[in-house]
């Protein structure tokens, strides 16, 4: 039987709309984050700065929440904890509740994607609108973003002129792109002059100063933290970091690698609710630690790095598998190389294992990556859990393992540490290649079978007079 | 519930100890400032700032108030957004006739949001500095400036003195020592108008924030 994920590729792979909307988009993302940074040895010096500053901030990690959430409470804002999303929604739920408040204004946040918030509060009554335009035209489609900092990159300005003349027949139709987010800006300003609460994600939180900071370009996440009367912060708690001077080295290298920007248009640090003789901003601001299976990644030293994560998106930018099957079909919140491993150590190697399978292990991911976290050997490594039975901290370890699989590599294993059969069995083979099949299922459906030579390697270098060693 | 996620959550982090990061070799390393004089400084701020469809103009102490009125007249401004208790808001004020009507956010947002969204042309506002390398501008937004002055009319024309031009944020969160003095409820970094590129990855300004964002540079010697 084909799994759900294998569907989901086969799908996509047939849209050769949608997989040229992503051919592009990739190409002049990695365009754009290559002319950012001319100089190799000034990008390794700024990933070596980057990198140790996040594995600082996780070194200290439980020291640096309760010094976050003492700043924070000292600044007036309210701090949360959330061991899973269930947790995490109900709090959301009634703060909402308590203000009586039924319209949510959204900035994008992935942890309200991981959240499933939306949804969770639609069936209480409470309208969550997303703001960004990219996540905008998404809710108007009814679908999840396909990419962490650009959600709708799979839709052409065709798909979203359809979508807008649909929902919105009283605009004209336009596939003018100035023109579509013109209509965006005026139908959201309502909506933000309105809502009664914000939300928005956390790019780092600065645990000296009790500081969230957001990272944006449309505007959308300050007025979503600035206008409505309650703003609702939501985080992983891996986001913290120790002192304000690591800021400047992460936005850097964050946008750089992310959109190829030098920087954002906006950067917003918010410490406190409005204060007394200040004229706007919320009265009340609310932050909710969202743990949901980090603790559990940080217990294992080497998958410690996946927590490492700015969520600048370089990986899949620069990922042949995601770049031609999409980010719809990994079917999860994250997609991409930081997906394939984050996603199973979250719900379990039962769950996402196969995820580990969607790699050609380039190393690309690896190679951009801005904090340097090793994503080929994590992808590796979780591979190798999938199928073996030893004691590990990811949930679902072994769950992967077939008999046949294993009996083949025990096979294997056990004969290449007997060279006599060894031997025989890779002559046997080299002199009966005249009889091997030449369908290979779906292998030889766009190949041709690969031929095995007529001598061994073994029988070649003894030719040469090569000695056994 | 909350305070027993809280316990949960940090007694397993605490379970196990993570390995040491490897000396923070990097970290301390200054990567992020540099040795640009004043010319240098404003040439890396202008190109940034206008790169993104920012506009900016220069001016000194005398002229300023000239360069601010062309502006107001060649964008057609109704009205003009500004504190009157500024030190170059008073200024504006004491020559009011120049200029379009000058409003003032004489009472929290709730009083007077809906003109706020939908009757104001533009605010002018200053700023705490600048950031040569990327094209920026440091906001401190306060009781006299408030926040969304600088968010939610279309155009905003923010005032910025070249000696307080920074290198890099680094420099400038040092320099004006951000740690030492405590952050403000709302500390801002603007570079240029709203935008995005959501769409086809096409860049389209003007998406939520101001549609145009003008900095006048005022020299503290005519230029």
């Amino acid at each position: 039987m084909i799994s759900e994920f294998r569907q989901h590729v086969i799908e996509n792979l047939a849209k050769p709309n949608v997989r040229a909307n992503f051919r592009k988009a990739m190409d002049g993302l990695m365009q754009r984050r290559l002319d950012q940074f001319p100089d190799p040895a000034e990008l390794e010096r700024i990933r070596t700065q980057a990198q140790a500053i996040r594995a600082n901030a996780l070194s200290k990690l439980p020291e640096l929440l309760e010094q976050l959430e003492a700043k924070l409470t000292d600044n007036g804002i309210h701090v949360h904890w959330a061991e899973t999303t269930e947790q995490a929604n109900q709090i959301v739920l009634s703060i909402m509740q308590k203000h009586n408040a039924k319209t949510m204004i959204k900035g994008k946040s992935m942890v309200s994607e991981e959240m499933g918030l939306n949804h969770f509060l639609e069936a209480h009554g409470i309208d969550a609108l997303e703001s960004d335009l990219g996540e905008f035209i998404l809710q108007l489609a009814h679908e999840p973003p396909s990419h962490i900092v650009a959600p709708a990159i799979h839709k052409s300005r065709q798909d979203v002129a359809k979508l807008f003349n649909d929902k919105f027949p009283d605009i004209p139709y336009t596939e003018n792109i100035d023109e579509l987010t013109q209509a965006a800006r005026t139908i959201l300003r309502d909506k933000f002059y309105s809502a009664e609460v914000g939300l928005s994600g956390v790019n780092f939180a600065v645990a000296e100063t009790g500081t969230l900071c957001l990272v944006e370009n449309e505007g959308n996440g300050r007025m979503s933290t600035t206008v409505p009367r309650v703003h609702i912060a939501v985080t992983g708690i891996e986001k913290v970091v120790e002192k304000l001077s690591d800021i400047p080295p992460l936005l850097s290298i964050l946008t750089r690698s992310a959109t190829g920007q030098p920087i954002t248009t906006y950067f917003n640090m918010i410490s406190s609710p409005r204060k007394p003789g200040e004229k706007d901003g919320p009265e009340e601001v609310h932050l909710v630690l969202l743990d949901n299976g980090r603790s559990n990644i940080y217990s294992d030293p080497e998958l410690l790095a996946t927590l490492r994560c700015i969520r600048c998106g370089a990986c899949m930018n620069h990922c042949p598998v995601y770049t031609r099957i999409g980010g719809h079909s990994y079917g999860t919140v994250y997609p991409g190389p930081i997906g394939i491993i984050l996603e199973p150590q979250k719900a379990g190697l039962d769950v996402h294992g196969e995820l580990t399978q969607a790699s050609t292990l380039c190393g690309a991911c690896g190679e951009v990556c801005p904090v340097r976290i090793p994503i080929p050997t994590l992808i590796n490594r979780l591979r190798y859990e999938g199928v073996r039975k030893d004691a590990s901290t990811t949930p679902g370890t072994g769950s992967r393992r077939t008999t046949a699989e294993a009996a083949a590599w025990k096979s294997w294993s056990w004969s290449a540490s007997h060279p006599a059969i060894y031997n025989f069995g890779t002559k046997a083979a080299a002199r009966l290649r005249g009889v091997l099949p030449m369908q290979m299922s779906a292998w030889t459906n766009v190949r041709s079978a690969p031929q095995l030579a007529d001598k061994t390697l073994h029988e070649r270098m003894k030719e040469m007079g090569v000695a056994d060693e | 519930m909350n305070n027993v996620a809280r316990t949960n959550i940090l007694q397993r982090l605490r379970k196990e100890t993570p390995p040491q990061p490897s000396p923070c070799q990097g970290k301390e390393q200054d990567v992020s400032s540099f040795d640009w004089d004043r010319a240098e400084r404003i040439r890396r701020f202008t190109e940034r700032m206008e790169a993104v469809r920012a506009e900016i103009h220069h001016a000194d102490h005398r002229d300023w108030l000239d360069v601010l009125t062309e502006i107001c007249h060649a964008k057609g401004l109704n009205n003009l957004l500004l504190s009157p208790n500024t030190t170059w808001g008073q200024a504006i004020s004491a020559q009011a006739g120049r200029f379009p009507t000058l409003r003032h956010y004489e009472q929290p947002i709730d009083g007077w949001k809906e003109e706020m969204f939908y009757g104001i042309d533009a605010a002018f506002t200053s700023t705490l500095g600048g950031i040569a390398e990327t094209g920026t501008l440091i906001l401190w937004p306060d009781a006299e400036e408030p926040r969304t002055m600088s968010l939610v009319p279309p155009v905003h024309i923010a005032l910025l003195e070249v000696d307080k031009l920074h290198t890099t944020f680094a420099a400038a969160v040092q320099e004006q020592g951000w740690v030492e003095k405590g952050l403000p409820t709302n500390a801002l970094l603007v570079s240029g108008p709203s935008k995005s590129a959501d769409i086809e990855q096409t860049l389209a300004y003007g998406v939520h924030g101001p549609k145009e964002l003008v900095v006048i540079l005022v020299f503290s010697h005519p230029a």
